[in-house]
């Protein structure tokens, strides 16, 4: 009779290292670490010698530096005799700005085509075909130098709007003025104001929040949070008693009546832009390289965004629909309720790297002049300091902590509407 | 009793269905007048096509293409219809179109371009449509990739030739290890033999060549190349390196090694989260600084270098999405076949992954071609950066829609013909029972 036992336990020999796959993997891990290591040291020496034959140490002293440039569109106040890193924040700011104006104008027109693409309307359908192809084909580039070309060369001069016939009028009841140096919008006062607070104090990072915008904001969140009370108690009142007492007339005046009160009592009225001498003054100047990379990279984003929608809604199957209108739901709500909830799941994912993608391409701001972290940190306050080094690598890095920052809340609100199997 | 019937006992003929239901009426009603809604829709966009028909085809041919300048343009115009508003200035594509297209590029040496540009077509035939073109064919596909620099570049023959020596050399020593000791130690050999073929012998071999046998063609300089030709050689380049590079890179973060996990997923991440522009400030500015002292290699070769990393990083992340959707019995199948880590990879996972992965690389292989366009802000005479020249020229200042008309047409025609053989692909490839 057999038995069976363990095999004799190997010695460790050299050759395992090789050969046996137990071993192997670390045998691998190591070499790729050691070679991985000789690579960043062999560049850093490089570096460090090259710098030095330069005699430019790497050093971050420049930023306090007076930036001596002006940055024509900016939230903030900034002059010329500011630091090189007020310039950059300014710079980041207007990143911003023109990445979340970017991303509402390209979901809202990126949906509207993807839905109209699938319409059965066969024109609809043919010419937002030719809307999505002609623009997802085309370097964005090229539609932000054309944007700015034609903002540029066919609107009308300010002085086109002076005299008794002028060439030129403004626009929505005398309101709004396009023009060849931008667009002046009107912008809201308040004669009553509450007054702003400073942060900061002195420092680069210094910015004014102003309290009425708080009190709106606050007034704002109160009236949607009583909403979304009295939708609730709608909803318990249905459940105990089967009818859905009419609350739509009682949300119109929560969300409206503390507005208006609020308004009336800060003296809120619209500064309008007017002509005067060469330029207009007043109201809000949007700058054509702002309207023109804004535009491009809306049209653009937005070509993706419908696609992205229309797979979305395709990938649901037709037993859904079917279902729905089973059960007698009209195509409006079967839209709402039944396929855009599902679709939703499929489209958000994609959605987070177009915004990313828009973020990211809202950097090509330099070829039209706008004045974003690229145009500041990574143009012209290079240029003036000679800190290739130091501008490079932080400019990567705040655009590395702004993707970071806008892929983490995307995928957390990912997880949160995603479908929980099993 | 029997012949008188309450109900019909012959059918009646089939008559024709109302007119408003067939045909071009009925078509018209069901597609375009369905209802109200439909009829707004598509009145709004009849009113849109014929605004936009209306102001575009009279432009583009009632038009001028031949003067030399715009002032020159604006008179004939002024001449013929009376008015310069509406009507397009072809003259100057008329006038510059060799540029556009080839840069500075030496006039007389554009047939080397253009015979790059064949070949390119031919090496890719019996890859695209590997159903149709013989298979032989394919050793086209393998010399390209260093008769191309010699064609565009020109200078020696002997450059090129050893470059694909160290690929040959590393083949061998491959070989050589891999029979005598093991697959490991063949891989490290054939790499460490190519890299000191390229770093140190190969500059021998070329000096000592060239003094032997001296073949060559004319050289042009990096700093003449431009137009579309740079937008079609570097996504060229950066395509078709990127893909070997990004299957690597995805593999590597799919991988049980832990290390090689987190090296591959810092750099996709890193890349991915920066946009193109900085890595090109860095091909600029940068590169030269992280290499010894004293190299200073061309500008050209430094942007496809950081367009090749870029576009690799997206690759990767595109190949993983296809590895991923593949189903875990494969790879346990795989395993029970008692094939090893590459064989499986090579015989059973990535020829699924990657047809998985067509759209998106496909997707990634556009973008990269249209992000071409961005090293104009760098400084390089690319086909956007000869439009700003252009623009700038006194004779043709205050032109704008004919040179980014035709650019638009260029990218557009190479943009929209990959998507679609993408299309044909996966129409192809469909294995599955639909």
């Amino acid at each position: 009779m057999t038995t069976l036992t363990d095999p004799p336990k190997e010695h460790f020999r050299l050759s395992m290292l090789l050969y046996d796959t137990r071993y192997r993997s670390a045998t691998i891990q190591v070499i790729a670490l050691i070679g991985f290591m000789l690579l960043a040291a062999w560049i850093i020496s490089n570096t460090i010698q090259n710098l030095e034959a330069l005699g430019k140490p790497v050093e971050f002293g420049f930023f306090g530096e007076a930036a001596s440039y002006d940055i024509n569109q900016r939230l903030l106040e900034y002059n010329s005799r500011d630091s090189h890193l007020r310039a950059a924040f300014i710079g980041l700011l207007n990143t911003l700005v023109v990445a979340v104006l970017g991303c509402i104008t390209a979901t809202i027109i990126g949906v509207l085509v993807g839905v109209l693409r699938l319409s059965k309307n066969w024109l609809v359908a043919r010419v937002m075909t030719v809307y999505v192809e002609m623009f997802r084909n085309v370097p964005v580039l090229l539609w932000i130098v054309l944007a700015m070309a034609i903002l540029i060369e066919s609107l009308p001069a300010p002085r086109a709007f002076r005299g008794d016939e002028p060439e030129a009028t403004m626009k929505l009841f005398d309101s709004v003025a396009i023009t060849n140096r931008g667009v002046y919008v009107p912008d809201f006062l308040f004669s009553r104001s509450l007054g702003d607070i400073h942060l900061f104090g002195t420092s680069s990072l210094r910015f004014d929040i102003s309290l009425d915008l708080v009190a709106v904001l606050i007034v704002l969140a109160g009236s949607i949070f009583a909403m979304r009370k009295v939708s609730a108690f709608a909803a318990a009142k249905q459940e105990s008693t089967g009818d859905r007492p009419t609350i739509w007339y009682i949300q119109l005046g929560i969300l409206f009546a503390p507005m208006v009160i609020l308004l009336t009592a800060l003296g809120c009225h619209l500064g309008y832009p007017e002509l005067t001498g060469f330029n207009f003054k007043g109201g809000t100047h949007m700058r054509n390289s702002l309207i023109a990379l804004w535009l491009a990279l809306s049209l653009y984003t937005a070509a993706f965004i419908a696609e992205i929608v229309r797979a979305g809604i395709m990938a649901i199957s037709k037993g859904q629909t079917e279902a729905a209108s089973a059960l007698g739901l009209r195509p409006g709500r079967t839209m709402r309720l039944v396929i855009l909830p599902q679709a939703l799941r499929v489209i958000i994912p994609p959605m987070i790297s177009n915004y990313l993608n828009l973020t990211k391409n809202s950097s090509l701001a330099i070829a039209v002049g706008y004045m974003d972290i690229t145009g500041t940190l990574g143009g012209i306050t290079m240029n003036q300091t000679g800190r290739e080094l130091e501008c490079v690598l932080l400019l990567m890095l705040v655009y590395l902590s702004i993707s970071l920052s806008i892929s983490g809340v995307m995928n957390w609100y990912n997880n949160r509407v995603k479908l929980v199997e099993r | 009793m029997s012949d008188v019937s309450f109900v019909r006992t012959e059918m009646l003929p089939e008559q024709a269905p109302p007119a408003s239901e067939v045909g071009l009426i009925g078509w018209v009603r069901h597609n375009l007048f369905s209802g109200w809604f439909n009829s707004i829709l598509t009145v709004i966009s009849l009113y849109a096509v014929y605004y936009v028909l209306s102001g575009v085809l009279p432009w583009t041919f009632q038009s001028v293409w031949n003067a030399n300048s715009l002032t020159e343009c604006r008179e004939i115009m002024m001449a013929t219809w009376g008015s310069t508003h509406g009507h397009a200035c072809w003259a100057v594509i008329n006038d510059r179109w060799l540029q556009l297209l080839f840069g500075f590029y030496p006039s007389h040496l554009y047939w080397r371009p253009i015979l790059s540009l064949v070949l390119l077509l031919v090496a890719l035939a019996p890859v695209l449509y590997s159903d149709r073109v013989p298979t032989k064919m394919l050793i086209i596909t393998g010399i390209y990739p260093f008769l191309m620099p010699f064609l565009m570049w020109g200078g020696t023959i002997w450059g090129p030739m050893s470059a694909a020596i160290g690929f040959v050399l590393g083949w061998f020593v491959y070989n050589l290890l891999n029979k005598q000791l093991s697959e490991l130690i063949g891989m490290i050999g054939a790499a460490v033999a190519a890299v000191i073929w390229w770093l140190i012998l190969s500059s021998y071999f070329v000096g000592v060549m060239d003094s032997i046998l001296p073949i060559g063609i004319e050289a042009v300089q990096s700093r003449q190349f431009g137009g579309f030709m740079l937008a079609i050689l570097l996504g060229v380049v950066a395509i078709g390196v990127s893909l070997p590079i990004g299957i690597v890179l995805a593999l590597g973060r799919q991988s049980d090694l832990l290390i090689v996990k987190y090296m591959c997923v810092g750099f996709i991440e890193f890349i991915r989260g920066v946009p193109l522009i900085t890595l090109l400030f860095v091909a600029s500015l940068l590169l030269n600084l992280f290499l010894p002292p004293g190299t200073n290699f061309d500008i050209i070769l430094r942007v496809m270098i950081m367009m090749t990393l870029f576009s690799a990083a997206y690759m990767a992340e595109v190949i993983r999405g296809g590895l991923a959707a593949l189903p875990r019995g494969q790879y346990e199948g795989a395993d029970s076949l008692g094939l090893n880590y590459w064989q499986a990879q090579r015989l059973i996972i990535m020829p699924q992954a990657l047809k998985i992965s067509i759209p998106g690389i496909v997707s990634t292989f556009i973008g990269i071609f249209k992000d071409t366009v961005l090293v104009s802000i760098i400084g390089l005479f690319d086909v956007l950066g000869l439009a700003n020249a252009i623009r700038a020229d006194t004779a043709w200042n205050g032109i704008y829609w004919e040179l980014f008309a035709f650019i638009g047409a260029l990218f557009f025609v190479v943009c929209f013909s990959m998507s679609r053989y993408s299309m044909y692909l996966e129409r192809k490839l469909q294995t599955g029972h639909h």
